[in-house]
């Protein structure tokens, strides 16, 4: 019980955090029309490509002759790439695609 | 100074993300918001690779980062312009799982990085005496949302690709439930128990994650894929939230969180609009097949 409590209070920060962060990304959506759900859902997707700076880190800490560690980060930093710029430019497809058929 | 630097790079990175939603979803301003995320996502990449220090040291490594990164950019912009129109929903899925693949790499190595090299200490030593436990079960949550979303990823863009078709058998609920009770079992086991074989049951739980991440998605009809992949989204943001909580990263935890939440919330629109439950989405395969035929 005191273990859960100190490592609320060390992380309390973060905590608030989490939970604040959990009711922006509920409320930032409420009330989307259903015709961007799936743009908005790839622009999500883009969004937790975040994960690459992860990669970058565990990456950069490796060390030089960990050949293991080398070529995992090396194969993680290029899905996680791919997350990110895929993401971003689909989405982009995808909305240029919504405006010039409003448009007609 | 280069760390309070990269701090404020974090914190506009996580602005941009927020803004940026809040503009995709409305018709108007969802592209300059989707371009507006990007130049955040930009601004907090260029950061960790050039102020990023742990213990005063630089990150190195570089030349293998940047051929990740450009290969990863030049891969993912090719794939991301040529890809048909009609073939959109299935290359964010498939982009998706590159981010849970990617999750779970960063936990693999992670936990390499924890076994003891010196064969007299046991795993259980390692964790206690540098207080780790909480941070093989950030490692740990991080492989195994991370390898259900990558797995279920790729199943649900072979779906909408046509090739593979929706398979079921009888019994699929109570094998999913003990997979879960496996996954569970053993992650506990790992951090609480003292295992000879640390390394044996983590890569057991990967394994199992990724069956699961099959098995998951297998039943489920191609017409609601988008649901799911949707789902599958918001649980590799809820992956990158875990991450973050690994390197004390706040642009990680509060983007991974943000989409984990918008996603879920983001899953059950999408299931109104169809006008389905989630419920009937997830375990609804066997009336889904009796109903096509």
């Amino acid at each position: 019980m005191e273990a859960i409590l100190s490592f609320i209070h060390t992380n309390l920060q973060m905590f608030y955090i989490v939970i604040l962060s959990i009711f922006l990304g509920i409320e930032v959506i409420s009330r989307v029309p259903a015709v961007l759900h799936t743009p908005l859902m790839s622009g999500a997707n883009a969004i937790h490509g975040v994960i690459i700076i992860g990669a970058i880190i565990v990456m950069g800490e490796a060390d030089s002759g960990n050949y293991t560690a080398l070529f995992l980060g090396f194969i993680a930093v290029i899905v996680g790439t791919l997350n990110v710029v895929g993401g971003f430019v689909v989405t982009d497809r995808m909305l240029e695609m919504f405006k010039s058929s409003k448009k007609k | 100074m280069p760390s309070s630097i990269l701090s404020v790079c974090y914190l506009i990175g996580s602005v941009t993300f927020i803004v940026g939603l809040k503009m995709l979803s409305h018709p108007e301003t969802a592209r300059r918001g989707n371009w507006l995320a990007a130049a955040g996502m930009v601004i907090s990449i260029l950061g960790t690779l050039f102020l990023y220090r742990h213990d005063g040291e630089h990150l190195h490594n570089y030349g293998w980062i940047a051929g990740g990164l450009v290969i990863g950019s030049v891969v993912g912009t090719m794939a991301a312009r040529q890809v048909k129109m009609t073939a959109m929903p299935q290359m964010v899925s498939l982009f998706n799982g590159m981010g849970g693949l990617c999750a779970m790499l960063i936990a693999v190595i992670e936990f390499n990085r924890l076994l003891p090299e010196d064969a007299s200490v046991t795993f259980a030593q390692v964790l206690e005496s540098r207080q780790l436990s909480l941070y093989v079960l950030a490692i740990l949550a991080g492989l195994v949302i991370g390898g259900v979303s990558f797995a279920g990823s790729v199943i649900a863009f072979g779906k909408l690709d046509g090739k593979i078709s929706d398979r079921n058998f009888a019994g699929q609920q109570v094998v999913n439930m003990a997979v879960i009770t496996a996954i569970a079992a053993l992650s506990v086991y790992l951090i609480c128990g003292d295992p000879r074989q640390p390394a044996l049951i983590f890569y057991t739980v990967t394994f199992l994650s990724l069956f699961y991440g099959v098995l998951f998605v297998i039943p489920i009809g191609g017409a609601d894929m988008p649901v799911v992949i949707s789902l599958l989204n918001s649980f590799t943001g809820v992956a990158t939230a875990f991450g973050g909580f690994l390197y004390d990263n706040q642009v990680m935890l509060t983007g991974g969180i943000l989409v984990g939440s918008a996603g879920t919330i983001l899953t059950i629109m999408m299931c109104k609009a169809m006008n389905r439950s989630i419920r009937n989405v997830l375990l609804g395969s066997f009336s889904a097949t009796a109903s096509g035929g």
